[in-house]
């Protein structure tokens, strides 16, 4: 955890555990399944030339009966790639969506912001939205009236309050709506995606909001992609696969769990991922990564040393042959090149067709989560003689996983320090 | 806050299932303050940003009104031998622009509130209701004019004018009934707006505006009361302009003839709370 982190959560650790306060969530097998019509009736005349086209239809499962619990005062994230269920369920918490099956049970007053808006309607103004909004809410219109002000001052948009919400950008209406949400005093708040929200200044007015929230004891149900906001906030988090629950807990493992994810379906989505060969009088065996234990792996923490171990075996007689490295990320930079020459124990060059080359490399591990691949060179490094080589593109793929996320691609050992010194004039 | 404070507040909370979006549902209060605040705002938005503000709702009735009674009185003729047949058919105008006005608008209503649907909680029927009483604004302002016009007219307020309300009751329970079962078809099917303006100027004919039913020739006359707007135009245009006009039973031999107007009237009113009722839990997702 970053520092940062560990201020924020520091001021709640003095009241009560959120573990041991009353339920302020409590979702049992909750179902949701879309009927995606493969061919969309979308008017009479459709419905009347074909008439059973409406059951041409096949039936998404976005949610399979999930369960789970929040309690009043904690700060719960939920993660899951897209598609995975988890805004189909933000939207049956917000009651947008009404479930198949299961039941859900909320205490308090809710206020959702889904998809970066609390519902606008786009030719109305501000005054009017926020109004509207209060009073969908369950405000009074008075009471509606008078959280104006204070909306539109977080917001920073007081010069903007009769202008009709079309001619606001973007950054403005999401401005509007999160600090809409914010004032609507509610007792749990159901938010998805927001912290990428307008420039640096209200970001951190929102990252205050938040905090001020948490200690205050409110009940926050945050959607996200960002692991680091999960770390950052979240008592607890959970993610949600394939409309299943995959984890539930500390937010640390369950981002790990979300990072692994994400990287050990990647391969299925691309060839261009696969392995590729080309060489000559030298064949790849097999290639992998190692773990600490020496078995096979497919990822690696952060911070953790890097083991490759690759098995090549020469074809035909060859002299001087080199073999290297190229550890590239997912963008297909190159990171790191290394290599070594290969020479027998007694220190010759000369290799003989049917010998077996063993490489076992262990590198410091600098890199920042995500998807790495490791090519794979052979290559004579003498003049004259036979060509012997050999290219294996993707020869390995690894993640690094890790719970720090980082806006670079290398995570670098380092000490920083701020100091506030006297004013000169003493 | 403090956190003992909010702790105990926090526990003063208590379960309660959350049963999903409906048509109504969430509190009576908040339903009606919802409907008053989205058509007041709505009336707003469509006479204020105009320049000539609430004067357009006005001339277009107006501008109607003085288009036919021409037709009507020098052309056509049939105007002639009915008494006060001039406010007879600006009434006529007013209160079917109404019914137009309110049906029309909401055909569309909850789909261009899509926005607000997809992202709040919140009874969906006040969106046709406020569509409809947005027309019922614009309508009593406009009612007001046309009293104007009858007493200028020299018609007399007799006892008969009370029963007008009840009238006018059974016209905004239909056009609301319609209006629900328009707004929640136009969801999943999008021709329901053009079928719907060729039903409305259909009704428009059926309906006696134009023309009172005793000049329709008496075979048909049973046929246009099926239309159950027919026995409401006729009683209304009785009980405030022509005392002495045959009432709609009277039109139809007693009133066993009015039973397939009423047997229509009860099933679109229950087909459009039906149907509302059934969609309203969906509407989000077919959006």
């Amino acid at each position: 955890m970053t520092d940062d982190a560990t201020a924020i959560t520091a001021p709640s650790q003095s009241a009560t555990p959120p573990s041991q306060r009353p339920l302020a969530i409590q979702v049992e097998g909750l179902k949701k399944a879309f009927r995606i019509p493969t061919h969309r009736v979308d008017s009479l005349k459709e419905r009347i030339v074909r008439p059973f086209s409406g059951r041409e239809y096949r039936e998404l499962q976005a949610l399979k009966g999930i369960g789970f619990e929040v309690h009043q005062g904690e700060f719960f994230g939920i993660v899951g790639r897209n598609g995975s269920g988890k805004s189909t369920l933000l939207k049956l918490l917000a009651s947008i969506y009404r479930a198949d099956a299961g039941t859900i049970r909320m205490a308090g007053r809710l206020a959702p912001f889904i998809e970066l808006g609390v519902g606008f309607n786009l030719e109305l103004t501000a005054r009017e939205n926020v109004v509207l909004n209060g009073v969908m809410m369950g405000l009074t219109p008075g009471e509606a009236s008078s959280r104006l002000d204070a909306v539109l001052e977080f917001a920073e948009l007081d010069e903007f309050v009769d202008l009709k919400l079309k001619n606001y950008s973007s950054g403005m209406l999401v401005r509007l709506a999160f600090s809409t949400m914010l004032q609507a005093d509610a007792d749990v708040l159901l938010i998805d995606e927001v912290l990428a929200v307008g420039d640096a200044s209200f970001q951190q007015k929102c990252a205050d909001a938040f905090r001020r929230m948490k200690n205050e004891g409110k009940t926050i149900v945050l959607v996200t992609h960002e692991m680091a906001t999960v770390e950052a906030y979240c008592h607890r988090a959970m993610l949600i696969n394939d409309g299943e629950i995959q984890a539930i807990g500390e937010p640390a493992e369950v981002a790990n769990r979300y990072l692994q994810l994400n990287f050990e379906s990647a391969p299925e989505s691309g060839g261009e991922e696969e392995a590729r060969t080309s060489g000559d009088g030298v064949r790849m065996l097999d290639a992998w990564l190692k773990d600490g234990e020496g078995e096979r792996a497919s990822n690696v923490e952060d911070g953790q040393p890097i083991r490759l171990h690759v098995e090549l075996e020469v074809e035909r007689d060859a002299d001087g042959l080199g073999v290297g490295f190229i550890i590239a990320n997912a963008e297909g930079l190159g990171m790191f090149q290394f290599g070594t020459p290969v020479q027998d124990e007694e220190g010759s060059d000369q290799l003989r067709a049917g010998q077996r080359i063993e490489v076992e490399a262990e590198l410091e591990n600098p890199l920042a989560p995500g998807r790495y691949f490791v090519h794979c060179g052979v290559q004579r490094h003498g003049a004259g003689g036979e060509d012997v080589g050999l290219y294996t593109h993707n020869a390995v793929d690894f993640v690094v996983y890790g719970s720090q996320s980082s806006r670079g691609v290398l995570m670098l050992q380092h000490t920083i320090a701020a100091r506030v010194g006297e004013g000169g004039a003493k | 806050m403090s956190t003992a404070a909010a702790t105990s507040e926090a526990q003063s909370m208590e379960l309660r299932e959350v049963v999903g979006p409906s048509a109504l549902g969430g509190g009576r209060r908040r339903f009606f303050d919802l409907l008053w605040l989205l058509a007041v705002t709505e009336f707003k938005r469509t006479y204020f940003g105009t320049v000539l503000g609430y004067l357009w709702s006005l001339i277009r009735p107006l501008m109607l009104f003085a288009v036919l009674l021409f037709v009507f009185t020098k052309i056509v003729r049939i105007g002639g031998e009915t008494p006060n047949y001039a406010i007879l058919l600006l009434f006529g105008i007013v209160l079917f622009s109404f019914f137009q006005e309110a049906t029309q608008n909401s055909v569309t209503s909850v789909v261009a509130e899509e926005g607000v649907v997809r992202k709040t909680q919140f009874p969906r029927l006040v969106i046709p209701l406020a569509t409809v009483l947005t027309a019922a604004f614009n309508f009593c302002l406009n009612l007001v004019v046309v009293f104007v016009f009858i007493l200028a007219w020299g018609i007399d307020p007799t006892w008969s004018w009370l029963l007008f309300p009840f009238a006018l009751t059974l016209l905004l329970v239909l056009t609301a009934a319609i209006s629900m079962m328009l707004s929640v078809l136009f969801v999943r099917f999008r021709d329901v707006a053009i079928i719907w303006t060729v039903l409305a100027q259909v009704l428009f004919y059926a309906t006696p505006v134009l023309y009172p039913i005793t000049v329709v020739p008496e075979k048909y006359q049973h046929l246009l009361m099926i239309n159950p707007l027919a026995p409401i135009f006729t009683e209304i245009q009785r009980w405030v302009i022509n005392p002495g006009a045959e009432s709609a039973t009277e039109v139809t031999g007693g009133a066993l003839g009015l039973l397939p107007a009423a047997a229509i009237f009860v099933g679109v009113c229950a087909f459009g709370v039906w149907i509302f009722r059934r969609e309203a839990p969906r509407i989000a997702e077919e959006l």
